[in-house]
Order: structure tokens, then sequence, then C-alpha cells
């Protein structure tokens, strides 16, 4: 009795939370209305036969409870009937599957005017790729991957000169206009998913693959990682930024081709060192640091992390109104490098420097931090060495206080929270878990046991 | 007679063991190894049961306990899958409900490879314990998802990539040694050993349904073992099979040409129809506690068993409904959504057959129907969902979302769990001669089924808004809105009730064994032949000096002008039927 009313009630239950939870199918921005067409199809077929049959088996069961005097009916077989519900199913199933097919005909044609936008994935992290005037892809292969050609570019492909290379994780598309994504990935599987697009595919190391679609709205929409890709794998986000022609024709001219990066990467040791003469006030002559004046020891820090840095110190994404002090001085300071190319050459003299090995200022349990450290060894390396793929530093030779302080303030949102700050939100997100009794100092205790025995023969194998 | 069953001699010796040793713990006999099987297998689900409790904490307060670290999180998602589906399901439903039934179904004295059995558990415990060291090596157990899809699952950047993920392809194919042991002892039994007059078409289903399940096994785990080994030698040797050219911590790995699509094809030709290992036991011991306590016979049996064998032929034939978007060659989705609608058609009348034998029965609510009518409710449910995950279309949006969290959960995890606590409150009086309480078990009941409920029908909704699984947190995402956030304290709030009302069932279960109602032989008045055993609970060699004869189907219950409402297998024909020709 009882269990067939329940079943009533969850079946009565069902339909109103289908009819009036605010969760949905966000609002479509793609051409692939046809998509939820079939959903809808679905959802009333499927609908249907899960009201009915379970009506009928709560009726069942109320009307043959059992009565001692009652005897059920003896009836092996009803092949009439059984004939009936075979048929009936099938007719259902054909009513889903037909339209599906007839969808995903379409879905696996790639219309030929189609622009096409390439996307290439890493752990954990989004970066995008145009054609260029030529229309036409240059080759790449792994073995050019390198932290100067982190697209494996084929130097010699002319192709791939004009190229259009996006290293970031937003990228503008034209509204109303048929694209093909094509996907590659440089480790692991992922998945470049758009909620609001409906189509995803998975990107395959070792393989390319694509899907196409129409934006039919502007607006910034979000990326998320939608295939296990290790530990990062909840913080690999971008935005897909769906803006009118003449909008996105001038973003992409703002991007840089393959052959401007190529012209631009030559860094000047001796130059940056003169304009290391600025930093040493803090910093000191060789990148020592100087706790007494909030400036951490910067000596061998890798290149490419110093540039960025002083580039969103100089682009207000670091140092701006909402952080720190100290932020905003170096922020001040950071502004007087004239150019990319100041920024570059400077960054490339603090690599050249060597480490320093600071003394350790803060109490912590090296033990308790190793089980925490495990979380970062992805990205930072498992000896604090960094990783370039990663866009994370080497954590080895930096001064406790300064992680210590900037895992606080990744924490309290003093850092890392601006749209730009790709790299940063990941650490906001990582330092979140951190929050146990002395979890940093503990962390940061491990951090200064690690040895980063393998640093500076990397650093002489990329000076090339 | 034209058949001769092994060990069916007047006056044999069955040498039933004398020590404690011998009958408990190095035992050949097929019930200690099914009790055997099912407290491990138990056991092992109660690890998982608390990783869940793990998950669903972090998911609803994120960053509010320091012992849920992002890298334990995913820890936690692929060891709760990976024992729920192969240590807890397929052990508990084929070791330990396969070893169980069969024999004393079909009217055998035991397995016909009893040694076989034995070695088969041993081997299955060694697996457990190997995976269980996997949380003790350094760096834990693998994270990688219960998948175990490469390059990830070996590399840099997934917790567990070192020993972890070593020790679980190890712990699979000791796995599947246990179960190539016992599966074809299952197989061979049931070919080979059942009683006079037991023919195909008088087994009962739940026969059915865990013969055809292990062959399917049979068939299918190999593929499982060898992508193991491959995916081992890739990671220790250096090979190629699954991994590309790629980075790794910046650097090349020194592997190429390697495909990780050839490891999602192996992995899903064992994967889904390990569904169906799960599935088709769970069918089959459902249509018999559903006949029995609805006083009816099953409607259209001879369907049942053609819809059993299409399932099973079928299942082979679906894999890549897994890899929609895994960038296969797109007409694969063509030929794989067909297929996998297909297989509802065959899956659909098995549950018309369920409700149409629960209509004109005579449905007595004890706590095994109570289980069924629940499994009933789920599994249309989670089936009716596949049907969105089968359409090609339809999965694009709704793959790796909470959508396939939901579906998965409701049809190979409550839906078999419902049945496997029925069958055991169902079997628990023959196995101890003695009966579970019946209170706590409506509690344990009621609190399960709706709970389970209550966990998994918003998480679908969560899937349509496009919030991915696997996700440790979602951070600040503008298209999730806040609600979600406290749905998903909703949700948590069920699973942790549905966690502790668990300890309700082991505390009856024990409470029973000393002080349950003496059951008797045959207390739910069923027709099969474990029931009709001379001693209950069974002794060694089960049937005393003669084996059964079988005269008759497994299903007549409630036969017209009879006195009883049911007549035992065992029970020659009367005059009247022999006249009429016996029935199917």
């Amino acid at each position: 009795m009882g269990i067939a009313i329940v079943l009533v009630l969850l079946v009565i239950g069902t339909v109103l939370f289908h009819l009036f939870s605010p969760w949905w199918l966000t609002p479509i921005a793609s051409n692939w209305t046809t998509i939820d067409t079939t959903i809808d199809i679905t959802v009333w077929v499927t609908g249907i036969v899960f009201i009915l049959v379970n009506l009928f088996m709560a009726y069942a069961i109320f009307r043959y409870r059992y009565r001692d005097n009652a005897r059920s009916e003896y009836e092996p077989e009803n092949r009439r009937l059984e004939i009936w519900l075979t048929a009936l199913t099938t007719v259902g199933i054909v009513a889903m599957l037909a339209p599906g097919l007839i969808v995903w005909a379409k879905i696996i044609t790639v219309p030929d005017d189609a622009m096409t936008v390439e996307v290439v994935g890493h752990q954990w992290q989004w970066t995008y790729r145009f054609p260029g005037q030529d229309n036409q892809f240059g080759t790449t292969d792994p073995t050019h991957f390198s932290p100067d050609n982190p697209f494996g570019m084929n130097p010699d492909d002319p192709a791939g000169q004009d190229d259009i290379l996006v290293i970031s994780n937003q990228v503008h598309l034209p509204v109303d206009k048929s694209i093909k994504v094509i996907l590659r990935s440089k480790d692991v599987l992922h998945n470049f998913a758009v909620p609001q697009f409906r189509v995803k595919m998975d990107m395959v190391p070792g393989m390319v693959t694509y899907f196409w679609f129409t934006p039919t709205r502007t607006g910034a929409f979000d990326v998320m990682c939608q295939e296990l890709c290790g530990m990062g794998h909840h913080l690999m986000r971008g935005k897909v930024v769906i803006e009118e022609e003449n909008g996105f024709q001038s973003w992409l001219d703002s991007q840089s081709t393959y052959r401007q990066i190529r012209a631009q990467q030559v860094a000047d040791i001796n130059t940056g060192k003169q304009l290391y003469a600025v930093c040493t006030a803090c910093h000191g002559p060789s990148g020592e640091g100087n706790q007494n004046l909030n400036a951490p020891a910067i000596a061998g820090l890798d290149a490419e992390y110093v540039a960025r840095q002083l580039d969103y110190f100089r682009r207000g994404i670091r140092g701006g109104p909402e952080s720190g002090s100290q932020s905003q001085q170096m922020a001040a300071m950071a502004g007087t490098l004239a150019d990319d190319q100041a920024v570059r050459n400077v960054a490339a003299y603090i690599a050249s420097l060597s480490p320093a090995s600071p003394d350790r200022t803060l109490a912590g349990n090296p033990e308790k931090g190793e089980a925490i450290y495990r979380n970062c060894a992805v990205c930072h390396g498992t000896q604090g060495q960094g990783i370039w793929t990663t866009g994370a530093p080497r954590l080895t030779g930096v001064d406790d206080w300064y992680l210590a302080g900037q895992l606080q303030q990744f924490r309290s949102g003093l850092r890392g929270r601006h749209p730009e700050d790709a790299y940063g939100a990941q650490m906001v997100a990582m330092a979140a878990f951190l929050n146990g009794e002395g979890a940093i100092q503990d962390v940061v205790a491990y951090i200064g046991t690690l040895q980063d025995s393998g640093s500076e023969t990397k650093q002489l194998a990329r000076g090339k | 007679m034209d058949h001769v069953a092994i060990a069916d001699e007047r006056g044999l010796e069955l040498h039933e063991p004398a020590s404690f040793i011998t009958r408990y713990i190095w035992s050949q006999d097929h019930k200690v190894i099914a009790v055997q099987y099912g407290i491990t297998a138990i056991l092992v689900g109660l690890v998982a049961l608390a990783l869940s409790a793990m998950m669903r904490l972090q998911l609803a307060f994120p960053n509010s306990f320091s012992f849920i670290a992002p890298g334990d999180y995913y820890q936690f998602i692929t060891m709760h899958g990976m024992i729920m589906i192969v240590y807890l399901l397929t052990a508990l439903l084929l070791g330990g409900f396969g070893n169980y039934l069969i024999p004393l179904m079909i009217g055998a004295r035991d397995m016909v490879f009893p040694y076989l059995n034995m070695l088969s558990y041993w081997v299955y415990l060694l697996s457990v314990i190997v995976l269980m060291a996997s949380f003790f090596v350094s760096g834990g157990p693998t994270g990688a998802g219960w998948t175990l899809y490469p390059p990830q699952a070996i590399s840099h950047g997934t917790p567990g990539a070192d020993g972890g993920i070593i020790l679980m392809l190890v712990s699979l194919a000791i796995f599947i040694v246990a179960f190539t042991m016992g599966g074809l002892n299952y197989v061979t039994t049931i070919l080979q050993a059942r009683t006079r007059g037991m023919t195909l078409m008088r087994l009962p289903l739940s026969v059915w349904g865990i013969f055809i399940a292990t062959v399917l096994g049979l068939l299918a785990f190999p593929a499982l073992f060898v992508s193991a080994v491959m995916m081992l030698l890739d990671h220790i040797a250096g090979t190629s099979f699954f991994m590309p050219a790629l980075l790794s911590e910046g650097e090349l790995t020194g592997h190429s040409g390697g495909s990780p699509i050839l490891f999602q094809h192996l992995f899903w030709f064992f994967g889904h129809p390990e569904v169906y290992i799960v599935a088709l036991p769970a069918f089959g011991i459902v249509s018999d506690l559903i006949s029995t306590h609805a006083r009816r016979n099953i409607f259209g049996y001879r369907m049942m068993v053609w819809a059993i064998l299409a399932i099973g032929v079928l299942s082979f034939v679906v894999w890549a409904h897994h890899m929609y978007v895994s960038g296969m060659h797109p007409y694969f989705g063509f030929f794989f959504a067909t297929t996998t609608l297909i297989i509802a058609v065959p899956t659909a009348i098995k549950v018309y057959n369920w409700v149409l034998t629960l209509w004109r029965g005579n449905i007595r609510l004890t706590v095994p129907m109570l289980f069924a009518i629940g499994f009933i409710f789920s599994f249309i449910n989670g089936g009716l969902t596949g049907l969105y995950l089968g359409n090609v279309v339809v999965d694009l949006p709704l793959s790796d979302t909470y959508f396939v969290v939901g579906h998965f959960h409701m049809v190979m995890g409550v839906s078999p769990i419902l049945v496997i606590f029925g069958a055991i409150y169902h079997w628990f009086p023959k196995i101890t001669g003695r009966m579970l309480n019946d209170t706590l078990g409506k509690v344990h009941f009621w609190l399960t089924f709706l709970g389970t409920y209550a966990i998994y029908l918003p998480m679908h909704y969560l899937g349509f808004l496009g919030v991915p699984r696997r996700y440790y947190a979602m951070g600040d995402t503008e298209f999730i809105p806040e609600s979600a956030q406290s749905l998903n304290v909703d949700i948590t709030i069920a699973a942790l009730v549905v966690a502790v009302v668990q300890l309700v069932f082991l505390v009856n279960l024990f409470w029973s064994l000393r002080y349950g109602k003496p059951a008797g032989g045959n207390p739910w008045d069923a027709t099969t032949l474990e029931w009709q055993t001379p001693d209950t609970p069974p002794r060694h060699g089960n049937w005393g000096q003669e084996l059964p004869t079988v005269y008759r189907w497994a299903y007549d219950y409630s036969v017209p002008g009879q006195e009883k409402d049911f007549i035992p297998q065992t029970v020659p024909p009367t005059e009247e039927e022999s006249q009429e020709g016996t029935k199917p």
C-alpha cells in the first residue's frame, strides 16, 4: 500500500521537479537548436513512458495487494500483448533515433565556407591559432615544442609564417559565421567545451580532431575542459568572446603572427643588465632580495615567468588598486620599462643570475608539507624546479616568507583575481584548500628542503 | 533418464570437511566460498562508500576540509568507481550469488571444479589486497578516473602516476585471473551438472542471468587484461601502445606513434559488457523475487530468456557510445547510436514483464519485494536516461556532465544494489536458517530507496545545465548559478543519510544471525530447488543422499485447481497436468 502511494508521489514529484527546477539547458548561443529539439523529443517520449509504466505499476501494487483468500492469475505468456508492446517500444525508439541521426549527419558535415580556428590544449591552459592571410595552417610537430615555440610550429614551413598565435586562454570569434574548430593536445586528453554551443570534442595527443558551429549571439562564454586531464582538470578554463565581424577583425589584427614572434625573440642580456640597475635598490645587485624591503630573491627565475609578471605589473593585471602596497610599488617600477623588448631583456638577465639559497625564516613542519606539496608538484615539479608547459615558476631559491605571503595573497584575493591573470586564477583555486592550521607554513617548509639539482643544466640547455 | 548429474550416486562418500580450517577457511564448498566472496566484497564496498562520502563533502563544502586536497579528491573518485564496479558489484553478484545459487538452483552438489572455485576466491582476495595496498604507497592510489585513460593515467600530472597506477593495473589483472577461474566453473557447472529434469528452459531466471553474465565476463575481461598489460608496458618498459609523442613536465617522453583512442576501444569493449555483467544477474534475481513474492508466474518466461540472450549479444556491439566525443571517426556515431537504441527494446520488454508479473498477482509486500519494486522504479529511470546518452547528438551536450553521473549511478549503481539487498533479505534465511529483522529491513529500504533518488535525480539537471563531472571545485563560472551550489549541499545531505543507513543493514545482519526468527526450510513458499533442500542451511553436498528430480518449470505459482499457491519444481505432475501436457 505505502509503496504504491510513494510511487505515485515520486512520479508527481519528478514531473514537478522537471517543470519547476531552475536548472535546465543554458540559453543556446549556436546554430545547433536541432540538438535541443532532439532533447525535447526525447524528454517527451521518455517522460510519457516513465509516467505510464510507473503509474501502472503503482496501480497494480494497489489493486493486487495481498489478500488471504485471493489467488493470482496463472498466465505464463500472452503472445499478442508481448508483440504489441515490442512494436510500440520500437516506434518510440525510432521517434528518438531518426531525428538524432539526421542531426548527426549535419554535425559531421562542415560547410565549405567555414573559417577555421585551432585550439591547442595542454595541462592546464588553452591557446589558439588562426591560419592567417594564406588561410592555411603551417605544419607542426611535437619535436619543435619549446618555451619559445609553444605551438610546435615547423620553423621552415612557409605556410606557418603568417599563422596568428594567441598565447592566452581567451579567444575572439565572429558572430553568425560558420567556424570549424580544429583541436590538438600537447600532452593528455582534453575536451574543449562551451555549454552554450552544445557541441564539443576531445583533444587527443597524436591526432587532430574537430567540430563546427555557428555562433548566433554575442557575449563572453566560459570554456571548460570536459575530459579528466589530471590534477588541474577543474582549473582548465578559458573564454570565447563572440563579437561582430568588425570587433573580431580588429582583435585579430592586434595579435602577433608567428613571423613577428620569431623576429622579436632575441633577448639581449647586456641591455638587460643595464636595465636591472634600477632593480638593485630593492632586489639587490645579484638578485638576492631584501626581506626588510619586502623584496624577494629573484635570481635565476625562469625568463618566461619573470617577463610575464613584469608584463602583468605594467598592464595593471598585478599591482592594481585592489592589491597590496608592495605589488603597487612594483607596478610603478615595472612601468619604467619602455616596451616588451625591455621586459624580455631584463627578464633574460635575471634568469642568468645564479639562484640564491635563502635562509629559513619560518617554522613549519616539512613532513606535513610534503603531503600537501604533491598537489603543487604537478605544476611546479617534484623538485620545485618549475615546468614551462604549466607556466609554473621554479620555487627553489625563493624566500620562504615571500612564498607564504603570496599564498596568503592568493587566498585573500589580493593576487590572482584579475580576469586576465589566467595562471593567478589557478593559484587562487589551489591555495583555497590550504586552510588547516599552519598548512601554508608546512608546505613552504617542505619547499625549503627541495634541491633543484637539474636547474642549472636546464638553464644552460635552454640558453642555446 | 537421459542425463546423469555428477556425483549422483547413492551411498557416495561426500567428503564433508572435518576441521574448522577446511570447513570455513580453505573451504571448497560453494556455499562457504559464496559467503567469503560476499563478506570481502561488502567490506571493500564500505571503503568505497566512505570515499563517496568524502567526495560529497568536498562538493557541498568546497575547501573546508584540509584532508581533501585536489589530488585526494581525484584519488577518491577513481577508487570509489573501480571498487564499486569491479570489486563489489561484479564480485558480489557472480562470486557471491553465482556461487551460492547455481549449484542449489540447478540441483548439483557443488561446482564441478571445487578446488578451482576455492582458488578463485583467494586470488580475488589477493587482488583486493593489492588494490588496497595502493593507498599506502608513496603518492597514493591512482587518481586517473576509473576509466584510467592514458596518457594521463601514467603521466606526471595525475596523482598516483607512479606506484598507484601500477598496483591498480596489477590488481585488475589478478582480479581477471580470479574471475576466469570462477567464471569457467559457473558456465561448466550450469551446462554439465544440472540434475535430472532440469532442462535449460526450466532454469530459474537468476541462473540464466548469472550464466549469460558470466559468458559476457569471460569474453570481455580479456580486453581489459590486455589493455592493463599494454599500459603497464607503456609505463614501465617505454613501449608506445597508447602513447603518442607528447610532453610531460615540459619534455618529450620518448614515446611515439601510440593511440590513446585504442585504449578507449579496448577499455569499453570490456566496459560496456561490464554494465550487463552487473545488470543481467540483477535482472535474473529480481525476476525470481518478484514472481515469488507476487505469488504469480513470471510473465513471458521465454521472452525473458531471449531478452537476456539478445542483450548479451548486443552488449558487444555498443561500446563506442561511450566515445562519441572521443575523436573517433564520426561515422561510427551512426552505427553505435543505432545499436545502442536497439538494445533498449529487449530491455524494455524485461521491464514490461516485471510489471505484468505484478498485474493480477497477489502481492506480498515483504522486504525483498519492496526492494524489487524499488529496483523497477530506479531501473526505469536509469534506463530511460540511457536513451539520452545513447543518441549521439543528445550525448554531445550531456557527455562528461553530471547527467552521466546521475544516469550510471541510477542504472548500474542503485538498481543492482537494490536487487542485491532484496536478494540478501530473500536468501539470508536459507544461508543462515534465520530471518532478517523486518522492521530494520523496512527502515533500510525506505531511506535507501528514497535517499538514492534524492541524490541522483537532481544530478541530471545539473548535467543539463552543463556542470562538468570530475571537477574538484566549480570556482566562479558564469553560467552556473548560486542555486546549483545549494543543490550540491542538499545532494550531500541525502548521500550522507544513505551512507549512514547502511549501518542499519549491517546491524540487522549481525543481530539476526543470532536472534533472528528461525526460518524453516521454505519461508517464502517458493518453488525453486534451493528451498527444497533436506537441511537449512544446506549441508555439504546440498541434497543428502539423493539428488532432486525436476518435473516442472520454476514458476508454478497459483496454478488453478491446486490447493497451495505454489508447486515446488520437485513435485511430479498431477494426473490432470499429465493429460494436458506439462507447462513450458
